[in-house]
């Protein structure tokens, strides 16, 4: 669901933070236009609006874990981790986390890719917020969900600073 | 030169959750790993309020953090002492006009790169990484900072490796670097050291 049409509409900050992301054409090739946060991360007020509106939503649905995608959900999920309690887990490209891991693929446009958590970051009983950056497909979401079910905990929301329209399509 | 604040009570919890895992990313390296203090909601947030306590009311306008574990410490300070937060990446991730530094490793070297523009000239800025060894990527994100023309203040992790310290001669410039000074004069403030 989209905040502007939940609770959200005509938030002003909400305004600020979407003219705060800066789209990238033909990045990172032809014919797609990149939505890009880091100018959202240069916009103090913009990016503590983005983490707030987050907290204010998932503080009282008593989420123990917060888990982030690698990179850019690395960017957002810690801040929003700390401000409600949780613990933040790191879901990451193969080989980067040490000590023993399970893994989940998922489809990319030409081929498939991997993430990875580490077995002993989370519990049965565990409730999870995932946060990214951007959801297009929603494949990258759907492996972290897997994941997360994977070790017992219950996903209760996806949380992503953008939504493409495409993703509106697509039953996850 | 290293700070390492020992006194304050926090300093001790955040150390006894850091996790050593043995010959990772191969055989004869102590990893460590950071991610059990992620799991620790207390732990970390002492982590952050620590740097947070260190840096409020310095005029420090930027925090820069190094990919991928710096993403997870730098924006919280950021955002706590009301600064930017810039990613240094490693190539072809950030989109755009970006300026890149190279930087050596044990074997062949990597690239560090930042956006144009994302920084000003005069701005005061704060380097960001979950650990130091030899310093060599925070090297390139010193250049990377001073050319565009920021001044950094100083460097902050979490973890000092100092038995590297003085056994690695860094260029820089092409100068070889030798003795204890891995930041070529830079202050660099951490929070544990391992031995």
């Amino acid at each position: 669901m989209f905040a502007a049409e939940n609770g959200l509409k005509g938030d002003p900050r909400l305004e600020a933070i979407s003219q705060a992301i800066r789209v990238v054409p033909h990045f990172p090739k032809k014919g797609i236009m990149f939505q890009d946060i880091t100018t959202l991360l240069l916009d103090h007020k913009a990016f503590q609006d983005t983490v707030d509106i987050f907290v204010d939503r998932y503080r009282n649905m008593d989420i123990s874990v917060v888990a982030g995608i690698e990179a850019r959900g690395f960017m957002f999920g810690p801040s929003i981790a700390l401000a409600i309690g949780a613990k933040f887990v790191p879901l990451r490209k193969p080989k980067k986390l040490p000590g023993k891991v399970i893994c989940e693929e998922y489809e990319l446009e030409y081929g498939t890719d991997c993430l990875e958590m580490q077995v002993d970051a989370v519990q049965p009983g565990d409730r999870a917020l995932i946060v990214d950056d951007l959801v297009a497909t929603g494949g990258t979401l759907s492996a972290a969900i897997r994941l997360l079910e994977r070790m017992g905990a219950q996903v209760v929301e996806c949380g992503c600073v953008v939504g493409l329209p495409e993703v509106k399509v697509i039953d996850t | 030169m290293s700070a390492v604040i020992d006194e304050d009570p926090r300093v001790n919890g955040i150390k006894t959750k850091i996790r050593v895992v043995p010959d990772f990313p191969k055989p004869g390296i102590m990893f460590q790993d950071i991610t059990t203090l992620l799991l620790d909601p207390k732990a970390f947030k002492d982590t952050v309020d620590l740097f947070v306590e260190r840096y409020k009311g310095r005029n420090i306008s930027v925090v820069a953090g190094i990919e991928a574990r710096g993403f997870i410490f730098g924006p919280p300070i950021a955002l706590a002492i009301g600064a930017k937060f810039v990613p240094l990446r490693k190539p072809k991730k950030l989109p755009g006009e970006v300026i890149s530094e190279e930087y050596t490793l044990e074997y062949g070297s990597d690239c560090l790169e930042m956006h144009v523009g994302a920084v000003d000239k005069g701005e005061c800025a704060l380097v960001v990484d979950d650990l130091i060894a030899t310093g060599g990527t925070l090297c390139a994100a010193m250049n990377l900072l001073e050319r565009a023309g920021a001044e950094v203040v100083e460097c902050a992790c979490l973890i000092e490796l100092p038995e590297l310290k003085a056994s690695h001669l860094l260029p820089y410039h092409g100068y070889p670097l030798l003795g204890r000074d891995r930041l070529h004069g830079k202050p660099l403030y951490v929070l544990v050291e391992y031995l």
